[in-house]
């Protein structure tokens, strides 16, 4: 599904990421782990297509295409959703009219007609079941007032309205507490399905006690230095990311 | 010799021309306005127009405007305009009694001055003048006469016509009031227009006054209304302006506030050439309060300027000022704010924001609060931003699916959305909210877009965009 080969990428004339690969495939859950500063929210952004990165070299296909030439929302309307780490408070925008438009724009894409009012009402109960999510966020604006953890609880339910291919989960645990975060998990894993993959990016082991992933991956100056399966994370916890480093010089 | 200035042959020629018809002007005049009107004349001999080199006109020049050369019509129109060619309201469930101005002269399907049977009064100043000097004399010229600039003195020499309203102690007039007031002309013409309201103690008006243009003809309109409010009265005012590129637009709007009176006015301008509001409100009771709002949206070449000057001139008295504005192309925009805390009007409270986003380089905005405070017991505030729209915003509404034109408009909505719901009166904050939609998406037509004015059937607009919850 994503297929990252030898990506270069540099902000403002600085190199973030040195030749970094990626391969996702349908129906996995990937783990991206490391330490701040090392690539892993830019790797985020240059996938969903924020315009103040430039990819230097190597290239990210997707289903076979390659992305480089959609914008932020094609990419979005062919199926890719970013978790923010940092969810943008929008005053004046209901999350009601800002997700319903979302969601008649990938019906739109699709060919298919608008939702009407009650239909999408009745879709947003639905997801909200779905993720157990009970709180009532949606009649506010966009995460404006929200709590650290009534944002990320928003960006799941989001990624539930929308449905996804790929989601990528930026940081989607940090300063989170041990509930908000099952709420999270079990987010992402009830949206799981053999036709979508997740990438979720954290600092910690923790997150990966809720949602277990096919392959962890650790960024480390640019580039993925180690990958392995779920044990990895363990071990990373147990040694720290000292003892990768140690092994890469 | 230097070369005459362009404004000083127009202030000429208006000279020249008072002074020829100033028996024609004044025929039907109570004695108390001969007076009045020879003095506004002898200010503007002494002031002329406003220039650049003033504080409050810095950022505003009218030299362009001035550069031509106007007709003044001196008669009302000969044959009777059928208000039903001219405009027919299409504001679902807005039932309003409608009054018109047209090119400045009040046209009445039936009589010029109308007396409801609660009492309420309202028809044109003119007959008003005639029929009710008394009361007229004791309100007109008394709130504008004393702050006058050149223009505001133009307007007291030359007004003959435009809107009076009388609401009676006690009486709660059933029926928003519609001004409309219509420029249709084929020649360049100036027209000055009064306006005066007057509220007795404990009434309450709903005012809409619109300006429309009918065609892409120039135009100059200097207009002055004065609103006069008693003890307890309450008045809520909306003045909405969708002008065509070539108009200039001066109004003046005087607010007199008695004690625990309440004046909420919102200045709504979606398009027009030149414009400048320039609403002066005094407050001279405890308790009275004012709520002043404004909204702008202009791109290309217009200009608008929005002046307001809050006279806390009694204790215990509360205002409140927003005006947010969206500025696209070159256009340009001026906000003047000025508090006036007069010295024993103690216990005050003042607020005022100004908010502008520049959608381009070229596009510019002057803001500048000015409070002046001789009183200690006073909390204001006062603050003005000019920024871009929230990149970051624009990043995360675009990486849900939404394009980039959807999220400008989305941004650019939620941003004017804070003044919008302040309208109380729903059909019309509904039309508005439409109207404005229409204006960001740059779908609004000037001749038959009024907000009260539309000359054909329309249907409630709806963005692919549902912004109906914002």
């Amino acid at each position: 599904m994503l297929s990252i080969k030898n990506l270069h990428v540099s902000i403002a004339g600085k190199e973030i990421l040195k030749g970094l690969s990626l391969e996702v495939r349908e129906g996995e859950v990937h783990a991206i782990m490391g330490p701040n500063g090392t690539g892993k929210s830019t790797l985020a952004s240059v996938i969903v297509g924020r315009e103040d990165f430039h990819v230097d070299s190597g290239e990210i296909m997707y289903k076979g295409r390659d992305l480089m030439g959609l914008s932020v929302e094609e990419r979005a309307l062919e199926g890719i959703f970013l978790g923010f780490q940092y969810p943008v408070e929008i005053p004046g925008v209901s999350m009601t009219s800002f997700l319903r438009t979302a969601v008649n724009e990938h019906r739109k894409y699709r060919g298919l007609d608008p939702l009407t009012g009650a239909e999408f009402l009745a879709l947003m109960e639905e997801r909200k079941e779905l993720i157990e999510i009970h709180s009532d966020l949606t009649n506010r604006s966009v995460n404006e007032g929200f709590s650290g953890g009534e944002k990320k609880r928003n960006e799941i339910f989001q990624m539930a309205m929308l449905q996804p291919a790929l989601a990528i989960l930026d940081e989607t645990d940090s300063g989170l507490d041990i509930d908000a975060l099952k709420v999270v998990a079990n987010g992402v894993n009830r949206l799981r399905t053999p036709g979508n993959a997740t990438v979720v990016i954290t600092h910690y082991q923790r997150l990966l006690e809720y949602i277990i992933p096919d392959f962890v991956h650790v960024l480390y100056d640019g580039r993925i230095i180690k990958s392995g399966g779920k044990e990895l994370a363990l071990e990373l916890e147990e040694k720290g990311y000292e003892w990768l480093k140690l092994q890469e010089s | 010799m230097s070369p005459e200035k362009t404004e000083q042959v127009l202030g000429r020629k208006l000279i020249s021309l008072f002074d020829s018809h100033r028996n024609h002007i004044s025929r039907y005049d109570p004695p108390f306005l001969q007076g009045i009107r020879n003095q506004a004349m002898e200010s503007f001999r002494k002031a002329g127009f406003p220039t650049t080199a003033m504080e409050t006109w810095r950022n505003t020049n009218l030299e362009r405007v001035l550069e031509k050369d106007y007709n003044i019509i001196f008669d009302p129109p000969e044959a009777p305009v059928d208000l039903e060619n001219v405009f027919r309201c299409e504001v679902p469930d807005f039932n309003t009694h409608i009054i018109s101005l047209y090119n400045g002269w009040y046209i009445s399907r039936d009589t010029p001055l109308l007396t409801l049977p609660n009492g309420t009064i309202i028809g044109s100043l003119a007959q008003a003048l005639r029929e009710i000097p008394e009361l007229a004399e004791k309100h007109f010229n008394k709130y504008a006469g004393a702050m006058g600039n050149g223009l505001i003195s133009l307007n007291t020499a030359f007004a003959q016509d435009g809107v009076f309203i009388y609401v009676p102690d006690g009486v709660e007039a059933y029926k928003t009031i519609q001004m409309v007031n219509i420029l249709n002309r084929d020649d360049d013409v100036m027209v000055q227009n009064r306006n005066l309201v007057i509220l007795g103690r404990n009434s309450r008006l709903r005012l809409v006054h619109c300006d429309d243009s009918h065609n892409q003809q120039p135009s100059f309109t200097n207009t002055v209304t004065e609103v006069f409010l008693d003890e307890g009265a309450t008045i809520d005012h909306y003045k909405l302006q969708n002008l065509n590129n070539s108009s200039t637009l001066v109004n003046s709007s005087f607010f007199y506030l008695e004690k625990e009176s309440r004046l909420s006015t919102h200045l709504i301008t979606l398009n027009g050439g030149l414009i400048r509001n320039e609403s002066f409100v005094r407050l001279s009771g405890p308790e009275a309060h004012a709520d002043v709002f404004g909204i702008y949206l202009m791109d290309k070449n217009q200009h608008v300027d929005n002046q307001v000057f809050m006279d806390h001139s009694a204790p215990v008295t509360t205002s409140n000022q927003l005006f947010k504005g969206i500025l696209d192309d070159q256009a340009s925009g001026v906000f003047n704010g000025h508090i006036l805390v007069r010295k024993d009007a103690q216990r005050i409270s003042a607020y005022q924001s100004n908010r502008n986003i520049l959608l381009t380089d070229k596009a510019v905005v002057h803001a500048k609060p000015f409070l002046e405070i001789y009183a200690d017991d006073v909390k204001c505030s006062h603050g003005a931003t000019v920024g871009r729209l929230d990149e970051n915003a624009l990043f995360y509404i675009r990486s849900r699916g939404i394009g980039e034109y959807n999220a400008r408009l989305l941004l650019m909505y939620a941003f004017a959305a804070e003044v919008i719901r302040r309208i109380s009166i729903t059909p019309l904050r509904n039309r508005i909210d439409d109207l404005v939609k229409k204006r960001l998406r740059g779908e609004l037509a000037i001749c038959d877009q009024c907000v009260l004015h539309c000359s054909q059937e329309e249907k409630r607009y709806s963005f692919d965009i549902d912004m109906s919850k914002i």
